[in-house]
């Protein structure tokens, strides 16, 4: 049917007809994009006030929470989070932030809606593929909710489900029964959407590019989406059968995860033979690449936003770039067992696994060091996404550096499962990704819904945002070198009691920086309808999604074949009388 | 512009537009990352297998000559599939369209056969005692190993014959191209490929002849 000899233009279709069509089950990269954006937006709303709670038990331990007692009899009685419930609480602000957020609204989002468009294409390579790996991606969201409402809620066994607590069954605790089957489920549906989504943006990159966008030419997002499709296709196809086999130890009487003689709530479980470093080993060789997953779209991301707002390319260019992205990309590999430093590992693997931890952060420091060459004597144009992505830069280098320490066996061995390590994951993964998306919302906003977000609300959420996480995240460092365990619920009457006014400002800060997040919803909400309506180009820069209407038409570019003549960020050239030069327009513009 | 372009580009500045630039359909690069997936996907569940046989002090070798023997037909049968696969898709590229469809029909009925031979071989385990959980030779693990790898497997030739059927009917009846039985043969030969992988790690050296 697609003959190589045939032009792509047979991807051309005609517009659906009727609300269903063009609105839930649309093969429209454009839509689909912006149902992978919402499906985000209500999974970290959700994530949100589940991290509230955790965080409102933590500072207030004896404290009911009015009303959550409706929400579960047994693990909030008069509204008071019990230990277990804390945790599965925990367990599912960990699953929907880390799979339904990170890596939905960055990678499956953004990418789905701009990464056609950026390379002058009409679609995705496979546009029912696109909408299947969507609304399997919506299933998994729905079990995984589901299991707020079932028997004993959700698993207490977090968001990286470590065995055997996850595979024994309820014996080890509330929610191990039907909570984690349905965990499993859900995250097995999470891995086809995503593995389905992963073919489909490398098919896409590789095939349908415009005349003329060779792949030097490709913006750094466009590359930052095409090497995460790579990590999520290599990546997820381990967790797909990790998952299976879980399911297994639970339906199947199977014991892949489970060793024998082990005796839990005293009963010796009817399992032998299997390893619980077995379930390690699998989810951190999908669990690594996921950090990278989630972030590398980010610096793409940021890499982009960056480049309109210092009104030049990133200094060392489309190469150095794209080579510390595949680089770190290439290592996120090599270095799973660092996650496993005390999990009884051969200590010999750690040095193993911690050398090429910490020669990642060899292509991450050039990355950033390219960033602040371009910053530095640029005239900054400061809008928010300018902000959101010079704030990007701010958190992934202090998320960063904590890693350094962390990657040293002989430091990670104290300082593993302390807050420092809530501290370190949150900043560099969670804060700077979501960055990266805040930074994408309010640069593409107004290609994606015709209208500009207005920028001192914007501005407001920034610092607010920005200060906020500092003042969340920057104390889990300290509490964790004063020794605080992380996953613990409350810490009342311990040595760990003089800690809790640290928890008391965190918990506060969070509140504070939670409620600069509802500013952007109603910004996010009220510019869709009543913003200032968006020109072509706002930001005035040079990549092809800008050289179309905004919103753009059903296929994209009106029937039109864009060709490609130039670099993707050509600022500051002689030859015009602006400071940039569109992707499309020709070699020898007319002088003026 | 940059060396990475004049790599990409084979020394043209532009390539010619709208067409594929490395020549291959979106379709079959599809099927090439699908297979790439999925062979990390056995990959990690072979990983798995050795893993715990390597852990595992009392791993049991049930496999007797009858059973080997039985293995080494099915290796025949899948191994010839592939090969009527081959000449299937040489007589679509030739447009031979009723020829390819018989290549195809034989490629299935050694599918079939392969699945027919292995569930009698499962069959006769399970008649033997082993579960997915239990077995009376050593760690319960062989079970839970074999029948996940083996039938992961099994679910892929089942899959594959489906999907060569829908392939030669669309094909015979103009609907497909000779690409899409060239598709679809990529997909049977890896599921060929990863057999060759299962059938020395799990029956050669799970073999009890003495």
């Amino acid at each position: 049917m697609h003959d190589s000899s045939k032009p792509t233009t047979e991807h051309h279709h005609s517009p659906p007809q009727g609300f269903l069509w063009t609105h839930v089950f649309s093969l429209d990269h454009k839509v689909i994009g912006k149902q992978y954006y919402f499906l985000s937006l209500a999974a970290v709303l959700i994530g949100m006030v589940l991290s509230w709670l955790v965080r409102f038990h933590l500072a207030w331990a004896s404290a009911a929470i009015p009303g959550l007692q409706y929400l579960s009899k047994v693990g909030a009685p008069g509204g008071i989070i019990t230990p277990e419930y804390y945790l599965s609480l925990l367990t599912l602000h960990g699953t929907l932030m880390v799979f339904f957020v990170l890596t939905t609204a960055p990678q499956a989002g953004f990418g789905n809606y701009f990464l056609p468009i950026q390379i002058g294409a009409e679609d995705m390579a496979f546009p029912r593929l696109n909408m299947l790996s969507f609304w399997v991606t919506f299933v998994g969201f729905v079990v995984l909710i589901s299991t707020l409402f079932v028997s004993d809620g959700p698993p207490i066994s977090g968001w990286t489900a470590y065995a055997p607590l996850s595979a024994i069954g309820t014996d080890a605790g509330p929610g191990l029964g039907t909570g984690q089957v349905l965990w499993v489920i859900s995250i097995g549906f999470f891995c086809i959407g995503s593995l389905l989504g992963a073919l489909n943006f490398i098919a896409t990159t590789l095939d349908l590019r415009a005349k003329g966008m060779t792949l030097a030419r490709m913006p750094y997002t466009t590359w930052a989406w095409f090497i995460t499709a790579v990590l999520a296709l290599l990546a997820f196809a381990v967790l797909l059968p990790a998952c299976v086999l879980l399911a297994l130890d639970h339906l199947g009487g199977t014991s892949f995860f489970i060793p024998g003689g082990l005796v839990v709530s005293d009963k010796l479980q009817p399992h032998s033979g299997g390893s619980t470093l077995l379930w390690q080993h699998m989810f951190w060789f999908f669990g690594h690449p996921e950090v990278y997953i989630a972030i590398i779209p980010g610096l793409g991301i940021t890499s982009h936003i960056l480049t309109a707002t210092a009104r030049k390319d990133i200094l060392g260019g489309t190469r150095v770039l794209v080579g510390c992205m595949v680089s770190i990309a290439f290592l996120s590999f090599m270095v799973w067992g660092h996650h496993m430093f005390i999990s009884g590992m051969n200590p010999f693997s750690s040095l193993v696994f911690s050398v090429p931890t910490l020669i990642i952060t060899i292509p991450a420091s050039i990355v950033t060091l390219n960033w602040i060459g371009t910053v530095f004597g640029a005239r900054l144009r400061l809008h928010t996404p300018g902000l959101f992505a010079i704030g990007f830069i701010s958190v992934f280098v202090t998320g960063g550096l904590s890693g350094f320490f962390l990657a040293q066996p002989s430091l990670d061995i104290y300082l593993h499962a302390t807050y420092f390590v809530v501290g370190h994951f949150h900043m560099v993964m969670g804060v700077a990704a979501i960055f990266g998306m805040f930074a994408g919302t309010y640069f593409w906003f107004p290609k994606m819904f015709g209208r500009m977000m207005s920028e001192t609300l914007g501005k407001i959420h920034f610092w607010v945002t920005f200060i906020g996480v500092y003042c969340i995240f920057m104390p889990m460092h300290y509490l964790g070198l004063a020794g605080n365990v992380r996953r613990y619920s409350a810490f009342v009457d311990d040595y760990l009691a003089p800690l809790i006014p640290v928890h008391k400002f965190i918990t506060i800060a969070a509140f504070v920086t939670g409620a600069a997040q509802l500013l952007f919803l109603f910004n996010l909400f009220w510019s869709m309808y009543r913003g200032k309506k968006a020109e072509e180009n706002p930001w005035q820069a040079t990549t092809l999604e800008w050289t179309v209407p905004s919103p753009p038409p059903f296929d994209n570019f009106g029937g039109r074949h864009p060709v490609v003549y130039r670099g993707p960020y050509e600022f500051a050239v002689e030859e015009t009388k602006d400071d940039f030069v569109m992707q499309d327009s020709p070699q020898q513009p007319a002088r003026s | 512009m940059s060396e990475l372009e004049v790599v990409v580009t084979g020394g043209q500045e532009i390539w010619r537009g709208g067409e594929s630039p490395y020549a291959i359909p979106s379709k079959k690069l599809g099927m090439w990352l699908f297979i790439v997936s999925d062979s990390i996907t056995f990959g990690a569940v072979l990983f798995c297998y050795a893993y715990l046989r390597l852990a595992s002090p009392d791993w049991p070798t049930p496999f007797r000559l009858a059973s080997i023997e039985n293995a080494t037909i099915m290796t025949f049968v899948l191994l010839s599939s592939s090969v009527t696969m081959v000449a299937a898709v040489e007589a679509a590229k030739a447009g031979r369209i009723a020829s390819s469809v018989r290549w195809l029909g034989a490629t299935m009925l050694g599918g079939v056969i392969f699945d027919v031979l292995h569930i009698r071989e499962w069959l006769g385990l399970i008649h033997e005692g082993l579960r997915l959980y239990h077995n009376d030779w050593g760690s319960s693990l062989f079970g839970a190993a074999f029948f996940t790898l083996t039938g992961l497997h099994m679910t892929h030739v089942t899959i594959g014959v489906i999907y060569l059927f829908i392939v030669a009917t669309g094909f015979r009846r103009g609907k497909f191209t000779s690409d899409d039985v060239e598709i679809s043969g990529l997909y049977w030969h890896f599921v060929d490929l990863v057999w060759m992988f299962i059938f020395p790690l799990v029956y050669l050296l799970s073999a009890r002849i003495r």
